[in-house]
């Protein structure tokens, strides 16, 4: 199998906090690899060590066979990355269509604006937002903000998709939804790496599981092995809320 | 919702009709009128491609207006060069030095951009108070014998509105197609969240420097008619910074990234202006009020007029934009 992204050890700082120690892993061409954690843990700030948000202190990142280490997030969306916020970020005074047509217009394939309406029109149609398109973005509500940020993320025709807790504040009918959702994304061939505390959900999507703790890459392995890993386990246990819902939904 | 070819007309209409209305009734005292106000609506709609479009608020939009109206000065009155290519030269030096200082600038946010912008302009103002071939403190006077090459001063008075009213509709026709292109959704995009669009791939640093390159050519261009015609300058003329706070206030007024707004906007203010110009009250404190006025639009109509307008109502957004 193609490896599409690999990091060789990387390390992001704040000051005296290491929030990513030493992070090496190899992501493969179409598969959703899930990148689990606690709080705290430094999953986002890998994700924007990835996509250019932040410059890893040290190691190396390729996409594509291509060192893109320090490369700038426009840059990477030119070569085919793409990313949801956890915290959303709407283009809240663009309509709902605007929004998803910036995704079309300067992701990889850089459409003319005279053919990312329709692009946008599909995508919303995909996402079940085809109603809310001449809405103002700041106008909708959480789920529906989370379902625009991967309308963005998809209008663009990524060949990676960085998703960083999609399902968060979602009501348990929209989580599978979502789920149903990402995995259809997966059909289209685009390459998955997702951030999620649902432990449900990201076990039955993943093909494989990466977690984090500290900073530190503590495991990688099948969703089962992850469930039944020591390391893992006793990691979740620092955070008895989520030790328990792992626990409860295994 | 499919947009209205009005989005387009109804701007220019307006433009259309303050610049013919002199034209048609011949008469001076309208030509004033008019020069005043489409120089108002260049800058206001210049001024939105940075301030409206982009999202970043400058303090100095009359740093391009002198700059350009000094160059320009400087080769028609000193160097002999003509008019037209005058004018093209002041409008260029202003969009260089908006290129230049643009990749440094831009990247402060918020009230720091503001600032700098300030700083901008007032360090302008210094240099060119020493700059010995700008004339320094005392500037630069325009020699008659210059104005014959025209057919007098009356002919340069006609002359120089007629290119006002020309570049004014280019602006406006540029506010346009910024605002229905694939640039100007770029900049929207970087106006509502900078990060967010830099992630989806707008290349911020680019777009955000030629907006703002853009922004600076039209009050080059406007400062170097107008200087000529003014048969002087100096630096305290070239440079107020009331001018960039009214400015403001035109683009807020009527409604900051939108096309039509500005236009209205500078009309509305400039009414409102010779109102309190006429005041003997109001005349002194036209600058407070002028400041009032940006409070009260920040505070309860964010958006301006045309903003608000299309807010409340919906149906609006297909012919105003
Ligand atoms: N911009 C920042 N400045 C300083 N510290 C940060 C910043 N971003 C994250 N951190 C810290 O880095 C650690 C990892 O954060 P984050 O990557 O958001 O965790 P996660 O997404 O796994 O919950 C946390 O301790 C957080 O407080
Ligand atoms: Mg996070």
């Amino acid at each position: 199998m193609n490896v599409l992204l690999r990091t060789e050890n990387v390390v992001k700082r704040f000051g005296g906090l290491v929030a990513v120690n030493q992070v090496s892993f190899e992501l493969y061409e179409g598969e959703i690899l899930g990148l689990i954690g606690p709080n705290g843990a430094g999953k986002t700030t890998l994700f924007n060590c990835i996509n250019g948000i932040y410059r890893p202190e040290e190691g190396r990142i390729f996409f594509r066979g291509t060192d893109i280490t320090g490369w700038s997030p426009s840059r990477l969306a030119h070569m085919g990355m793409a990313r949801t916020f956890q915290i959303v970020r709407p283009l809240a005074e663009l309509t709902v269509r605007e929004n998803v047509m910036v995704g079309a217009a300067f992701g990889e394939k850089r459409l003319p604006l005279s053919q990312t309406a329709r692009v946008a029109d599909e995508v919303l149609a995909f996402l079940g937002l085809a109603d809310r398109a001449d809405q103002l973005a700041g106008s909708l509500n959480v789920a529906q903000k989370k379902r625009l940020e991967l309308a963005r993320a998809l209008a663009s025709q990524p060949r990676l998709l960085l998703l960083d807790e999609v399902l968060a504040g979602l009501n348990p009918t929209e989580v599978d939804e979502m789920v149903e959702t990402i995995r259809r994304i997966r059909e289209q061939g685009i390459t998955i790496l997702m951030i999620e505390h649902v432990m449900r959900a990201i076990m039955n999507l993943s093909d494989r599981i990466l977690v984090l703790d500290f900073g530190e890459l503590i495991a990688e392995g099948t969703p089962e092995e992850i469930a039944q890993n020591e390391r893992v386990i006793k990691a979740y246990l620092g955070d008895p809320k989520l030790a328990q819902r792992f626990a409860l939904e295994e | 919702m499919k947009r209205s070819l009005w989005t387009l007309f109804l701007p220019v209409l307006v433009v259309l009709a303050v610049g013919l209305y002199p034209l048609l009734t011949q008469q001076d005292v309208h030509r004033e009128t008019s020069f005043t106000l489409l120089r108002a609506v260049a800058l206001a709609a210049s001024l939105n491609i940075i301030l409206g479009f982009t999202g970043y608020v400058s303090f100095g939009h009359v740093v391009f207006y002198g700059l350009g109206g000094y160059v320009a000065f400087y080769l028609v009155a000193e160097k002999g060069w003509p008019f037209w290519s005058a004018v093209l030269m002041g409008g260029l030096a202003a969009a260089l030095l908006a290129f230049l200082i643009g990749a440094g600038i831009l990247r402060l946010r918020g009230a720091y951009f503001a600032l700098v912008t300030i700083g901008v302009n007032e360090a302008m103002k210094a240099f060119i108070y020493n700059f010995q071939p700008f004339g320094g403190p005392v500037g630069l006077t325009m020699n008659f014998a210059v104005y014959k090459a025209y057919g007098g001063p009356r002919a340069v008075l006609w002359m120089t509105y007629h290119w006002l009213f020309v570049v004014t509709l280019i602006v406006v026709a540029v506010s346009y197609w910024i605002r229905v292109s694939k640039f100007g959704l770029g900049l929207l995009s970087i106006r509502e969240d900078e990060d967010a669009a830099e992630v989806m791939g707008v290349r911020t640093s680019w777009f955000k420097t030629w907006a703002f390159t853009l922004s600076a050519f039209f009050p080059g261009l406007v400062g170097a008619i107008f200087f000529f015609r003014n048969a002087s300058i100096e630096p305290h003329d070239a440079f107020p910074l009331h001018v960039s706070i009214e400015s403001i206030v035109m683009v807020m007024l009527g409604g900051q990234g939108t096309v039509i707004g500005p236009i209205l906007g500078s009309i509305g203010y400039q009414w409102m202006r010779v109102f309190l110009l006429t005041n003997r009250l109001l005349k002194n404190i036209q600058l407070a009020v002028a400041g009032g006025l940006l409070l009260l639009i920040v505070l309860f109509i964010p958006a301006g007029l045309v903003g608000w307008l299309r807010r409340r109502f919906p149906a609006t957004r297909r012919f105003l934009l």
